[in-house]
């Protein structure tokens, strides 16, 4: 077996997969550790990529040619856009995908690219030298050298099941392999905690009465996750929707001295936004009735995956829940659901590039870093091969800041803010989100990828010709037209006497669509992607020139920097609180200090005027 | 580690006392050298200065050990309340500036310290500027009510209403997926907020603004030549400001002389006569000066013809009430020289000052503080007319912006030079 890698990425879930192979593509010769291969590409929850915040970071890994979008595409079955009804910069892209064939589109993604070799095996320790990372040793004596590895370990370290009264460690094999790692990690310094996370009992699709219940279809039109995805191909399935009732509330109550998240035997914090049912009757006892949606997880696969009750109850308990509701009364449980607390490190241990600022060599990359869901993960698993390539050859690494993208914002929170609850994308948590659209990833981030060098010839070719495009309908959108002018070809415009570009006149309500085409024709003749893409940047502008001069002044603090070793200790008058998240998160701005929470404008004053001091 | 600064924070000598402050963490070593022990901390008690070059005795004070971090500027300080005399004081000076790790204050260092220790907000330090230079009573309230952070209070009160806004906003875009975030009724609720907030914020904008408390209110005196408006203004400021003659035309420019009246700061401008030709062009300018004088008055004083009035604000004065005969006159009759009318005078004054000002228990805003309430009324405004939620989000973001700058965490560095560039030493 070769055992010399410039990169060594362990985990093949999704933060590993991107992980392997954006290092690969940046020239890496780069090796995939994973148990059993036949699991790489696996969805462990639920069976959906895409969403609200999470769409947007699928399309963002796309356009920095990462897997998880084609491969979604490969694997629909069911294609919806959330919230349609408001503003484009916060819709969300969502598919249910097929199982099986997404593994598959993943492994066959990965098989076919060149310079990614996968290893099964199991990590024991990683290899150092001088505080540097020089390699990984595996359970069977072999020693893999690199001069970067990449944690893509999931929930591996110290997990524990819960569901009723049983309980199970990890729930696999090999114990002594995660629980060495994680020794050498704590002794590293690298503060750890716990966070839980839970999942919803599988359902036998064929024992739900799917005429009796509400069904929500596909979506009809024909976008796709990624670009390079010319259609939908497999046949799109319909979900159903069903809702919890008093009954099913009554069961849940009766059962909660049961729950492990109630007797204390659960110490991780859940996420707040995705609660166990549990915790929804008990803080919202007074609803009568919570939405459940029932998920088909593939086209020849019987489970069904029912979104919204995920819980650790025990599986008595589990199915008369299930039966109290209407179009389950004969449901079957395939597989009960259960709750999972696993350790994961405190991400503001890591530098922007996800690096352990602690062991040169070293990057972090989904749910160790506290993050929750596919779409963050592979994410993060991006940038973090991306930037172990980048260390292997002595390259910049690609910094993504909260004006580029979710991704950045993503980051940028982690690093800073650490997680107290398992980290999701959410639009909210974008201030620039107006020019972070979904449908603008492309524009924002393959020129990025470029400039890093790991973008591949098709994406390539396939930006280069779209920019040629909108460079031309750019040309004729500038063309000015005064208000007489434009009420002569028909739009009821306000005749203030003022000359507009097309691009300008975009935006008011009386031109429309129609009008636009016919004095803008290269528009009309654009592919649908472009054009609603120049249709949204039209209609925010007002709002983006204003945002411009706020990312600015941001650009301009984080030029501001505060050297690694700075002594936070020494400015009075910062409270203890304030010098442990400063000295917890290590800011490398000014702007990123101001961005931790709880630092107060006049404790900000204070760091600027020390660092200015220090600088004289 | 910081240098160790010194000031004489007292008034100029010579004085009955001089008060200088030490800041830094060579406060205690300073003290103990010129002492020759360190007094017991917070504990005032009397001492022998003497200079530790020679050992030369300077001065018997007071002496006052402060450790930080609890004190004024966060720092370690300390005080000697030396007698006030000019060589006494400078004695003492230069002991302290000839110690290793210790010099002069620059102007507002000790405040600065004060600010970048978080022992004071920036709206604080800016009401302390204003109370250190506050002559008449209504100034002093008016600081101390922003020194002690009543403004800041009301903006953290403000902050926590539009993070509630916005927290509803965002649940409405992010988990729209979501049966138990209801949309219609959400909407509705945000729009309530947002004008009752926007109500609140107005308001505050409404009142009047520091300016005018810090620099008087403008009375201008105006009206055609000799008609004693110089008199009655050398009778209101109380001296002879302004030259006074029975050569019509005497006063050719504008005479602004800064006087307080029960408390209140007003600031007088008397101004050429106006007369339909202009003698020379030295006069055209001064009646020009004065036009531009009058429009920009709070309270204008008219002493010419009442049925030509300038203003429709303008208060008609029938002047020099012991040799003119104002029968039918409308206007208030005074004379400067006997001093007929004048009471009525000053409580008209008075109370139309009263509405410019910050009533009691007020504080005013700054311009900077105007600025910022300024642009977060606007946003408010903005985001109550969206119908697009996204952009109503957006608005709100701005608006907590808008916050941000007026506690000063955006463009910190900018606002911080302006703010002490023109501030005392010493205090």
């Amino acid at each position: 077996m070769h055992t010399s890698y410039d990169v060594i990425v362990v985990g093949g879930g999704h933060a590993g997969c991107e992980a392997a192979a954006a290092a690969a593509r940046k020239g890496a010769a780069v090796a995939l550790l994973t148990f059993d291969r036949n699991t790489v590409g696996a969805m462990s929850c639920n069976p959906a990529i895409g969403g609200l915040g999470k769409g947007h970071l699928v399309r963002e890994v796309d356009a920095l040619d990462g897997l998880i979008a084609r491969a979604a595409d490969a694997a629909a079955i069911h294609y919806r856009m959330l919230n349609s009804s408001k503003g484009s910069a916060v819709q969300g892209p969502r598919v249910q995908a097929d199982r099986k064939r997404y593994k598959g589109a993943i492994q066959a993604m990965l098989a076919q690219q060149s310079g990614l070799t996968l290893l099964e095996g199991e990590a024991v320790a990683l290899a150092t030298e001088h505080g540097r990372v020089t390699g990984l040793i595996l359970a069977d004596g072999t020693a893999l050298t690199g001069r970067a590895v990449v944690l893509a370990t999931g929930t591996f370290l110290g997990g524990r099941l819960f569901r009723g009264e049983e309980r199970n460690e990890g729930g696999r094999t090999g114990e002594r392999a995660a629980t060495a790692l994680g020794h050498q990690l704590r002794d590293l310094g690298l503060p750890i905690a716990r966070l839980k996370t839970g999942t919803p009992p599988r359902l036998d699709g064929r024992t739900i009465d799917w005429g009796a219940l509400e069904e929500q279809p596909s979506d009809s039109r024909n976008w796709t996750m990624s670009p390079l995805s010319s259609t939908r191909v497999l046949p799109q399935l319909a979900c159903a929707i069903t809702r919890t009732n008093e009954a099913t509330h009554q069961i849940i109550r009766e059962g909660l001295g049961r729950s492990p998240l109630f007797s204390g035997a659960i110490e991780g914090r859940g996420p707040r936004y995705c609660p166990s049912i549990e915790d929804k009757i008990l803080r919202f006892g007074d609803r009568d009735g919570h939405q459940i949606f029932l998920e088909p997880e593939g086209l020849d696969d019987r489970l069904v995956y029912p979104n919204g009750i995920s819980t650790s109850l025990p599986t008595d308990v589990q199915q008369a829940m299930v039966r109290s509701m209407h179009g389950l009364d004969k449901a079957e449980i395939v597989v009960p659901g259960y709750a999972v607390e696993y350790d994961h490190i405190d991400p503001r241990a890591l530098d922007s590039s996800l690096a352990v600022r602690a062991m040169p060599g070293l990057f972090c990359a989904g749910q160790i870093n506290g993050t929750t869901g596919y779409e963050e993960a592979a994410a993060q698993g991006l940038v973090a091969g991306v930037n172990a390539a980048a260390h292997a050859r002595d390259e910049m690494p690609m910094i993504l800041d909260r004006a580029s993208s979710y991704i950045g914002v993503m980051i940028d929170d982690l690093v800073l803010q650490g997680v107290t609850e398992p980290y999701r994308m959410l639009t909210a948590r974008a201030e620039y989100r107006l020019r972070l659209r979904a449908d603008n990833a492309e524009t924002r981030l393959v020129p990025i990828g470029l400039e890093h060098g790991f973008v591949g010839e098709e994406r390539r070719r396939r930006y280069a010709a779209r920019q040629d495009r909108r460079g031309l309908i750019d040309a004729e959108l500038r063309r000015c037209m005064t208000a007489s002018e434009m009420a002569r070809v028909g739009a009821a415009v306000r005749q203030d006497g003022a000359r507009r570009s097309l691009f300008d006149w975009a935006r008011f309500p009386e031109v429309g669509r129609a009008l636009l085409f016919d004095l803008a024709p290269s528009l009309r003749d654009a592919p649908e992607d472009l054009r609603d893409e120049i249709w949204e940047d039209a209609h925010y502008a007002p709002y983006l020139e204003r945002q411009d001069a706020e990312i600015a002044d941001l650009r301009r603090n984080e030029r501001v920097t505060i050297p690694a070793a700075f002594d936070y200790r020494c400015i009075g008058g910062l409270s203890a609180e304030m010098i442990e998240r400063l000295e917890g998160a290590r800011p490398d701005s000014l702007a990123a200090a101001g961005r931790v929470r709880g630092i107060t404008p006049a404790a900000l004053a204070a760091i600027l005027v020390h660092l200015r001091r220090e600088a004289a | 580690m910081a240098d160790t600064i010194f000031a004489l924070s007292s008034g100029a000598p010579p004085a009955g006392i001089g008060v200088i402050r030490i800041s830094g963490g060579d406060a205690a070593t300073a003290l103990s050298a010129l002492a020759g022990r360190l007094p017991e901390p917070r504990r005032a008690s009397l001492a022998l200065l003497s200079d530790p070059s020679d050992g030369a005795p300077l001065d018997r004070a007071l002496l006052l050990w402060l450790p930080g971090p609890g004190t004024a500027t966060g720092e370690d300080m300390g005080e000697l309340h030396c007698h006030g005399g000019r060589a006494v004081v400078a004695a003492v000076e230069r002991a302290l500036g000839r110690m290793a790790g210790l010099r002069r204050a620059e102007p507002g260092e000790f405040t600065r310290r004060a600010l970048a220790n978080g022992r004071m907000d920036l709206n604080a330090v800016e009401g302390l500027a204003d109370l250190l230079a506050a002559e008449t009573e209504q100034q002093r309230r008016a600081a101390l009510l922003m020194t002690e952070g009543h403004f800041s209070r009301r903006i953290e009160g403000w902050r926590l209403r539009l993070l509630d806004l916005s927290a509803m906003a965002e649940a409405a875009l992010d988990f729209s997926d979501e049966d138990d975030v209801p949309d219609a009724a959400i909407e509705a609720r945000i729009g309530e907020g947002i004008a009752a907030l926007a109500q609140d914020v107005a308001q505050v904008l409404a009142a009047p603004s520091a300016e005018r408390l810090r620099d008087g209110v403008r009375v201008v005196l105006a009206g055609p030549p000799n008609a004693g408006k110089s008199t009655l203004l050398n009778a209101l400021v109380g001296r002879d400001a302004a030259i006074v003659s029975d050569v019509a035309g005497t006063t050719r420019d504008r005479i602004e002389v800064p006087a307080a009246l029960g408390g209140v700061a007003f600031l007088f401008t008397d101004t050429a006569g106006l007369r339909a030709e202009a003698g020379d062009a030295v006069e055209a300018i001064g009646m020009d000066r004065a036009r531009a004088a009058m429009d920009a008055a709070d309270i204008l004083l008219w002493l010419g013809d009442p049925d030509a009035l300038p203003r429709e604000d303008a208060v008609p004065i029938a002047a020099q009430s012991d040799r003119m005969d104002h029968r039918g006159h409308p206007g208030l009759k005074l004379s400067a020289l006997s001093g007929e009318g004048m009471d009525a005078l000053a409580r008209l004054l008075l109370e139309k000052a009263a509405a410019l000002l910050p009533r009691e228990g007020d504080y005013a805003l700054h311009a900077r503080q105007r600025q910022g309430v300024t642009a977060l009324l606007r946003y408010l405004g903005q985001a109550g007319r969206q119908a697009d939620l996204l952009m109503l989000a957006e608005d709100l973001r701005q608006a907590r912006r808008a916050i941000d700058t007026l506690t000063g965490q955006a463009g910190t560095e900018d606002m911080l030079d302006r703010l002490f560039a023109g501030f005392c030493i010493g205090k």
